[in-house]
């Protein structure tokens, strides 16, 4: 047997497939410069090369395709979200969601599942009915479902009345849903770089040209590149890389832990979440229960994983669902998040003409993806911000024209 | 646990501390211009490396000032206040 997989994989009839073609040298320069080789850069990347026919674009990575994250992350998509812009703008990505396997031709692993959000509180209780309204409104599914239902969608979890917080009601997204977020990052990367894209790992840009207002090149530690356009999508290193083009943003850097047990089989079919307890769980396909929660108490550069968080994760997550008591975990790790005063992402033009921002993603910006590549790139190729994109401008902290979600996403996802 | 040394109630658990951000110093609200004012409402230098942050120590209601690394998560000093404002401030 290890002699026939040896000569299998030896065999030059099955030559190992390349995602994206081996590295090579940077060009001197590109039309588009993307910083960042997560699924939001990879996304621009695609959908500039796609849909507006500008593929000298390089997509840099300090590290390696989708490992920020886009890897880290628990892969939560829904729409139902409070302000009707983000539901506007959330709602076109869950939607390209559903389409992505056959857009890219890789199996994205998508299933829409429905997510249930838990009350405990009066409080929670009227968001949920806010939220509903608002999302019907717009065309997203979702609605309060009270205990006898909320049985019915989990049978598994614990209705006790005499637990601390007992369940009073629940927000029903039928549209919430999940899918295998390496597949959407290569996904992308793949098809871009067969569109002509270059993405260079592991070329970490150290600075930025600005002359008279405009970005004329990238330092990295490979060389300077020249450029007409560049884009930051750095997640948790927003501030760190904008500062390099003389950009404050209104983001603070927190990690993020999240964490899965051993597979069993399938049980829970839905994405569960509490803000008031500030737990959320959901089984993958392959079995694993996957847990997240709040972030980290205070601003930090690390993703290295503490027991306090753990603890609190876990105790909480108990409290919902005892019968996972005797679970082992198999894994359990952080990303660090750029997280914004309103739990709104800031996206499109910056005070420097052709440098463009897609950050603020803080802990809930996998779902926005595909959205976020194909506004993005339309962005650029106008050199003007799209409509849907225009309430998440840099600029509302100067109006005081926030867009507040932090009640629809303090569950962290 | 991790540890942070409190210079009123000295090591305790960090815990019982909440981080409240970076000292910096308020313009004066009445001569600011909106702009400046935005800024410090709600930019934030986010630094990677050592920065000098307000923490309070929840159970005893004290503030203090920390200086940690923001990489490492290295707590490198600790002191009160006092130490920096050697005059009273008035809003
Ligand atoms: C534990 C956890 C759970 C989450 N759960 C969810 C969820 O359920 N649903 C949801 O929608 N979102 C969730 N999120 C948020 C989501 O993961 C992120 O918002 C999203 O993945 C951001 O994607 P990105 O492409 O912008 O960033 P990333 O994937 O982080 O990519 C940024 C890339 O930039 C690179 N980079 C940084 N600095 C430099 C530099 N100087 N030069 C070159 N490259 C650089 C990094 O190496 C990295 O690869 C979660 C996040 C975490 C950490």
């Amino acid at each position: 047997m290890p002699w026939n997989l040896l000569k299998y994989g030896l065999a030059p009839k099955y030559p190992a497939r390349r995602d994206i073609p081996a590295p090579r040298d940077l060009k001197k320069s590109y039309d588009v410069i993307i910083i960042g080789a997560g699924g939001h850069g990879l996304s621009t990347a695609y959908h500039l090369a796609r849909y507006h026919a500008i593929n000298n674009v390089a997509v840099l990575d300090k590290g390696y395709v989708g490992g920020g994250n886009t890897a880290r992350n628990t892969a939560v998509i829904r729409s139902n979200y409070i302000s009707p812009e983000a539901v506007a703008f959330y709602k076109a990505s869950v939607e390209m969601f559903k389409n992505l396997s056959n857009e890219l031709g890789y199996n994205q692993m998508y299933s829409q599942r429905g997510q249930l959000t838990l009350a405990h509180s009066d409080a929670s209780v009227r968001t949920f009915a806010l939220r509903a309204e608002v999302n019907k409104h717009l065309g997203v599914r979702s609605e309060i479902v009270d205990r006898q239902q909320i049985r019915e969608i989990v049978p598994c979890l614990n209705m006790d009345e005499n637990m601390r917080f007992p369940i009073q009601a629940g927000l029903w997204h039928r549209d919430g849903s999940t899918a295998r977020h390496d597949a959407v990052a290569w996904g992308y990367a793949m098809r871009a770089a067969q569109m002509g894209v270059e993405i260079h790992q592991h070329t970490e840009v150290t600075g930025i040209q600005v002359n008279a207002g405009r970005v004329v090149a990238v330092q990295t530690d490979r060389g300077t590149v020249k450029c007409n356009h560049a884009v930051q999508a750095v997640a948790g290193m927003s501030s760190v890389v904008a500062k390099m083009a003389g950009i404050r943003l209104p983001v603070r850097s927190f990690p993020l832990q999240a964490m899965v047990t051993h597979p069993v089989k399938p049980f829970l079919d839905p994405l569960v979440s509490s803000s008031d307890l500030h737990a959320y769980i959901s089984q993958t396909a392959r079995g694993e229960i996957v847990i997240g929660g709040g972030s980290d108490p205070y601003e930090l550069y690390s993703t290295r994983s503490t027991l306090d968080l753990k603890e609190s994760l876990v105790a909480n997550t108990l409290e919902l669902f005892p019968c996972i008591a005797e679970l082992k975990l198999l894994r359990q790790w952080a990303g660090i998040t750029d997280m914004t005063p309103d739990y709104s992402p800031v996206m499109g033009t910056s005070p420097v003409k052709n440098y463009w921002l897609d950050a603020g993603w803080g802990t809930w910006g996998f779902k926005a993806t595909p959205i976020s590549g194909k506004c993005m790139a339309e962005t650029l190729a106008n050199e003007k911000a799209v409509e849907l994109i225009q309430p998440f401008r840099l600029e509302r902290f100067k109006t005081f024209t926030l867009s507040n979600e932090a009640g629809a996403t303090a569950a962290s996802h | 646990m991790k540890i942070m040394k409190c210079p009123l109630n000295g090591p305790r658990n960090i815990s019982e501390f909440i981080c409240f951000g970076e000292v910096s110093k308020m313009p004066c609200p009445k001569k600011v211009s909106d702009d400046e004012w935005a800024d410090f409402i709600w930019m934030s230098n986010n630094s990677a490396g050592v920065v000098q942050e307000w923490w309070c120590h929840s159970a005893t209601a004290y503030w203090f000032i920390a200086e940690r690394n923001t990489v490492t998560d290295e707590i490198l000093k600790t002191y009160p206040a006092s130490d920096v404002f050697t005059e009273r401030i008035d809003f």
